[in-house]
C-alpha cells in the first residue's frame, strides 16, 4: 500500500475541543484513482490536510510509501511535500505575480534546481497540457480551466508520489469540470499517478475508480465504480 | 540561506512585480537617507560659506584700545582721555610673554587714493610686518610689507582688491606704479584681496597698507599708537590674559584698575566660540533630525513589511505546501528588506549627492557641499543593518505561516 492511515483521531482545540476525525483507517494503493466524499463538516478536508502532510494528527499512525509521517520537523515536512505529494486547490492557489511557467517551476527552485534546468521542464509539462501558447501569461489572464492546468501541471513537476485535488472543480463550471476530471483520468491511466480527489459534487466522484464516504470523521461505505455509473456528472444532481 | 544568483532573481521578481508596494516601503529608507545626508552636506558647507568671513584672522587675539577714563585715580580726574603709546608693546611683550604677537596699528579714514585720472576712497593703516600674523594677507600681486620697510621708512603700500580694481581698471599688476594719498605718493608692492569679512577699521577691499614708521611720521603722532593688537601663542586662553594685559597698561597710564570702560578689550576668542558652538549645536540637530527621519523610515519599513506578510498569508502559504522550508521563507522576507533598503537607500545617496553639487554650483564652488565619500559608505552599511533589523519582525511572522493558512484565506 502506498498510503496507510491507522486509527487518526485529530481534535481541534479552537475554544471548543472538537474532535474532527474519530479513527480513520484506510488503505490506498499504487496507480489507484480515488475520491473521498463527504458532506461539509464530514472531516474530508481535515484528511486530506493530514494526506498532504500540511497538519499533524493526535492518534495514530500515517505511513506514506514505507515512511511513518509523525511528529516531522517542519523542515521535514515540507521536505516531503515536495518531493512526494503534488496539491491542486479548489482556489488553484497560483502566485499571482509569476507567469505560468513561473508558477509550473516554483517546486523545483526549492529543489536547487537550475532556473535553465527547471524551465525547460516546466515548458515541457505546458506543452503537454496544451498550454505552451500561454506560458508568459499570469494567472488573472487566464480561464479557470487553464489555471487548473497550469496548477495540475506545478503539482506534477515533481513526479511525486500521490496528486492530491481538494475540490479541483469547485471553481469550474461544468464543462470545464469534464475537461479537468478527463485530464486527471488521463493522468491516472496513462501516467499511472496515484490520484486522491476530495469532493462533494458526485459527478466528480463518479470519475474516479473508486468512492470512500466519509460522515462525521469516519469512514462510511467504500464504493468500487470501475463503470463509472454511481452517478454521471449533471444528471441525477443539482450541479452548477 | 542560498546566496546564489537564483535566490536573488527570485527575490527582485517579487519585488519588480509589485512595484508600487516596493516603492511605497522603500520610500521611508529613501527620505531618511536623503535628509541625513543632505543636512549634513548641507550644514558643513554652510559652515564652510560663514568661515570664509573669518578667514585669514588669528583667532585668539585681543585688541586694546584706548577709551577717556571714568574714575578719578591718583590725582587725576575722570574723564581724561590718554593715549596707548608704542613703549607699551615693549611693556607687554616682557610683562606677558604668552602673547605671540603684539603689533601696532595707526588707522585713519577718509583718504582718497588717485592715480592718474583715477581715485578710490579709502582707509590708511600703518602696521608692523608682524601684522600678518594677526590677519593672514591672500597676495594677488607682490608681496606684504616687511620689516626693512618698516624701518627705513619706505613709501610703499599694499592695496585692497577694491582700490587696486579702481585705480588699475585694466586689471594688470600694478607693482613698481604710484598712487599718491593724501599728497604723498607711494610705490604700490603688493595688492591683498583677502576675502575675509572681519575688518579692523573698515573693510579690507577699500585698505591701503603702509609701514606704521611712515604713517606715524605723516599724522605727527609721536609714539602714540592707535591701537595694539595681541595674539597668543597656541594652546593660550586669551580670556585669562586679559587681566594681566590690563594691569600692564593701566599701571603705566595711571588708569584705575578697576575702570573698564578706560580701556577697550576686544577679545575675538569670545565671538569665534560663539560661532563654533552655534554650529556644534547645528550639527547636533542635523545629527538629530537625520538619524530620527532614517530610524522612522526604517520603522516604516518595518511596518508596511508587517503589513505586506499578512497580505502575502496566500502566496506564502502555497510556497510553503509546495516545499518551501520556514528557513526559506525567511530569508526571503529577510533579503527582500535588505534589497529594498538597499536599493532605496542609494537613491537616497545618489539624490542628495546630485542635490548637494547643484547647491555647490549655485554657490559657485565658494564651499564644499558634498559629503565625503567615507560618510556615504558609512550611511549605506548602517542603512544595511537597518533593513536587516527592519526584516526580522516580519520575516517571523512569515516564517510561522502553516500552509493550511494559503487555503482558508481565500
Amino acid at each position: 500500500m502506498l498510503i496507510d492511515l491507522h486509527n487518526i483521531h485529530k481534535t481541534y482545540n479552537n475554544g471548543q475541543p472538537l474532535h474532527v476525525l474519530k479513527g480513520i483507517d484506510l488503505g490506498i494503493g499504487e496507480g489507484e484513482f480515488v475520491s473521498i466524499m463527504g458532506a461539509s463538516g464530514s472531516g474530508k478536508s481535515t484528511l486530506l490536510n493530514i494526506l498532504g502532510i500540511l497538519d499533524n494528527y493526535d492518534e495514530g499512525e500515517y505511513w506514506l510509501d514505507g515512511k511513518l509521517i509523525k511528529n516531522l520537523s517542519e523542515k521535514e515536512a515540507a521536505h516531503y511535500r515536495n518531493r512526494m505529494i503534488g496539491f491542486v486547490f479548489q482556489s488553484f492557489n497560483l502566485i499571482n505575480f509569476k507567469t505560468a511557467v513561473e508558477n509550473v517551476e516554483l517546486p523545483l527552485y526549492y529543489q536547487g534546481v537550475s532556473r535553465k534546468k527547471r524551465n525547460e521542464l516546466a515548458m515541457h509539462f505546458l506543452e503537454h497540457f496544451g498550454l505552451a501558447d500561454w506560458a508568459m501569461h499570469y494567472p488573472n489572464e487566464l480561464s479557470g480551466g487553464q489555471k487548473q492546468r497550469v496548477a495540475i501541471a506545478r503539482a506534477l513537476i515533481t513526479n511525486p508520489r500521490i496528486l492530491l485535488a481538494d475540490e479541483p472543480t469547485g471553481a469550474l463550471d461544468s464543462k470545464t469540470s469534464v475537461e479537468v476530471m478527463d485530464l486527471l483520468t488521463e493522468l491516472n491511466r496513462t501516467e499511472k499517478v496515484t490520484i486522491i480527489v476530495v469532493t462533494h459534487e458526485s459527478g466528480v466522484a463518479n470519475c474516479t475508480d473508486k468512492i470512500i464516504h466519509i460522515k462525521d470523521g469516519i469512514i462510511g461505505e467504500t464504493t468500487l465504480n470501475e463503470q463509472h455509473k454511481a452517478s454521471i456528472f449533471g444528471t441525477t444532481t443539482i450541479m452548477k | 540561506m542560498k546566496f546564489d544568483t537564483d535566490t536573488y532573481r527570485e527575490i527582485l521578481d517579487a519585488l519588480m512585480r509589485n512595484k508600487r508596494r516596493s516603492f511605497l516601503t522603500g520610500f521611508g529608507i529613501f527620505w531618511g537617507l536623503f535628509m541625513l545626508l543632505f543636512l549634513i552636506g548641507g550644514g558643513n558647507g554652510l559652515k564652510q560659506l560663514l568661515e570664509k568671513n573669518f578667514e585669514g584672522f588669528a583667532t585668539n587675539t585681543v585688541i586694546i584700545a584706548a577709551n577717556e577714563t571714568t574714575k578719578p585715580y591718583k590725582g587725576f580726574k575722570e574723564g581724561r582721555s590718554w593715549n596707548l603709546q608704542y613703549k607699551d608693546i615693549e611693556r607687554l611683550k616682557a610683562m606677558v610673554p604668552e602673547l605671540e604677537v603684539v603689533t601696532p596699528l595707526l588707522p585713519e579714514w577718509g583718504r582718497t587714493a588717485t592715480r592718474d585720472e583715477h581715485n578710490a576712497s579709502c582707509s590708511v593703516k600703518g602696521v608692523e610686518a608682524d601684522y600678518v600674523k594677526v590677519q593672514a594677507p591672500t597676495m594677488k600681486f607682490g608681496r606684504y610689507l616687511n620689516q626693512v620697510d618698516v624701518m627705513h621708512k619706505r613709501k610703499v603700500c599694499v592695496i585692497g582688491e577694491r582700490v587696486w580694481k579702481t585705480l588699475f581698471p585694466d586689471g594688470d599688476d600694478p607693482c613698481g606704479q604710484y598712487i599718491c594719498v593724501g599728497g604723498i605718493y607711494y610705490q604700490v608692492i603688493g595688492v591683498d584681496v583677502c576675502t575675509s569679512n572681519i575688518n579692523l577699521w573698515g573693510n579690507s577691499a577699500d585698505e591701503v597698507t603702509i609701514p606704521f614708521t611712515v604713517m606715524s611720521d605723516i599724522m605727527n603722532s609721536g609714539d602714540k599708537v592707535g591701537v595694539i593688537c595681541t595674539v597668543g601663542g597656541p594652546g593660550v586662553n586669551m580670556n585669562e590674559l586679559e587681566g594681566r594685559i590690563r594691569q600692564v597698561i593701566a599701571r603705566q597710564h595711571y588708569i584705575a584698575p578697576d575702570d573698564k570702560e578706560a580701556m577697550r578689550l576686544l577679545n575675538m576668542e569670545v565671538m569665534f566660540s560663539i560661532i563654533d558652538n552655534l554650529f556644534r549645536g547645528i550639527n547636533f540637530l542635523i545629527w538629530l533630525v537625520g538619524i530620527g527621519t532614517l530610524l522612522a523610515g526604517a520603522i516604516g519599513v518595518s511596518n508596511i513589511m508587517l503589513v505586506v506578510v499578512r497580505e502575502r498569508t496566500v502566496e506564502i502559504g502555497i510556497r510553503r505546501a509546495i516545499g518551501a522550508t520556514p528557513r526559506d521563507i525567511l530569508t526571503q522576507i529577510i533579503l527582500e528588506g535588505i534589497v529594498l533598503t538597499t536599493v532605496a537607500g542609494m537613491s537616497g545617496i545618489v539624490f542628495s549627492v546630485l542635490l548637494l553639487n547643484l547647491f555647490e554650483v549655485i554657490t559657485k564652488h565658494q564651499a564644499v557641499f558634498q559629503i565625503q565619500f567615507g560618510t556615504a559608505v558609512a550611511a549605506l552599511l548602517l542603512l544595511m543593518l537597518l533593513g536587516l533589523l527592519a526584516g526580522i519582525a516580519p520575516a517571523y511572522r512569515a516564517m510561522h505561516i502553516k500552509p493550511v493558512d494559503a487555503m482558508r484565506d481565500e
